[in-house]
């Protein structure tokens, strides 16, 4: 056999085994558990909880800065987030960085890197990718409303039973069944 | 009371920021190893197909508010340094509500976003950078924003203070309410399969 021929064969060989050694996700439950030791974790050695939207309000912050720093520091909604040591001194920032190699070294533990974009069968990528940026719109402006997203309000606010971060999830869910009709297009 | 160890004062050091990233590491690879790195599984809440989302947040909100009650009533956490986000009603009500059309759009919330960009999905990148232009735009029209932002507000308010509950009987109810809601997903969960619904 030729080693183009071998490679004829091993590649289609290879290929499915990769994709069958993905392994299944592990129980909500035991995940969910988990996720909780780790916000417990927060609240026990920092005294506050995990967060995410605060980040990109950081990295945004600091965007501004750059090019036009008068103004950063003068608009409360960016001065806000304008530490001294700049976004890299961020908790939140830091903390997101973590979550982008936790989140990496459980997938290639798992052999689940690679994944495409995620969509349904009627729609093709592009129009995905335009509904997944708007939908990041939207969900930046309501966390900046709401003061904090899934991290920072549902889950850290959720389990020091916070009556804003309750309203914020009782919302939220609500918002998003009322509006799922309307994106059916995109999933199913 | 040994706990929290550092003080919020203290988070931005060097020790604070080591705590940062060992947590978020530990957060990231709780969110992958559930599955809502994947928005197509994440959304599927919002279709009645797949409700790992509701079982992975209560579990852990469950956990947590466990935790800090027993380590508060065993007197090693003084709860009262943990920071609870202030409620404004009206900003969380509605800033929720527009929260909520975003996710099911996306499929992903601001934190598993970067977790789907972690382990190289297009469309995780694709709602980091909308997150990131969302935060602009409230930015700039934030001169039109403030008041409603600023309003209603009501401080650092519990359910259990706003009740009068006891924080025994909060945590308790708090647990029966997930178990409730756990036990409801399951029977949905596998009538949804019977019925082949999509």
């Amino acid at each position: 056999m030729s080693a183009a021929e071998a490679a004829a064969v091993a590649v289609p060989a290879v290929r499915p085994a990769a994709r069958a050694e993905a392994r299944p996700y592990a129980s909500p439950y035991l995940a969910g558990v988990g996720l909780g030791l780790v916000l417990l974790a927060a609240y026990a050695v920092v005294g506050r909880g995990l967060g995410a939207s605060g980040a990109f309000s950081s990295v945004a912050a600091a965007g501004v800065a750059s090019v036009a720093p008068a103004y950063a520091a003068a608009n409360p909604a960016t001065a806000e987030y304008l530490g001294a040591g700049g976004p890299l001194r961020d908790w939140l920032v830091i903390e997101i960085a973590g979550v982008l190699l936790g989140g990496f070294a459980s997938a290639w533990l798992a052999g689940r890197l690679g994944g495409a974009t995620e969509r349904g069968p009627r729609i093709g990528a592009g129009a995905r990718l335009a509904y997944a940026a708007g939908g990041g719109v939207a969900m930046g402006i309501g966390a900046k409303l709401a003061r904090g997203c899934t991290s920072g309000q549902a889950l850290t606010g959720g389990a020091l039973l916070s009556v804003g971060s309750w309203i914020f999830i009782a919302a939220a869910f609500a918002a998003a069944y009322a509006a799922a009709p309307l994106f059916r297009r995109e999933w199913t | 009371m040994i706990l929290p160890l550092i003080s919020a004062e203290a988070e931005s050091g060097g020790a604070g920021l080591g705590v940062a990233l060992v947590l978020g590491v530990a957060f990231g690879f709780a969110l992958e190893r559930a599955g809502l790195g994947s928005a197509r599984k994440l959304a599927g809440q919002f279709y009645g197909r797949d409700l790992t989302v509701l079982k992975v947040m209560f579990s852990a909100i469950v956990t947590a508010a466990l935790g800090v009650f027993w380590l508060s009533r065993l007197g090693f956490l003084d709860a009262s340094q943990v920071y609870v986000p202030p409620t404004f009603l009206l900003p969380q009500a509605v800033g929720g509500a527009v929260f909520g059309v975003g996710l099911v759009a996306a499929g992903l919330c601001p934190g598993t976003s970067c977790v789907a960009v972690a382990t190289g999905r297009r469309d995780g990148l694709a709602v980091v950078g909308g997150m990131l232009l969302g935060v602009l735009l409230f930015a700039a029209a934030f001169p039109l924003l403030a008041g409603f932002y600023g309003s209603t507000p009501r401080g650092t308010v519990t359910l259990p203070g706003l009740l009068h509950l006891s924080p025994a009987v909060a945590t308790a109810a708090l647990v029966a309410m997930a178990l409730g809601m756990f036990a409801a997903a399951e029977r949905w969960e596998r009538r949804a399969r019977a019925g082949g619904a999509s």
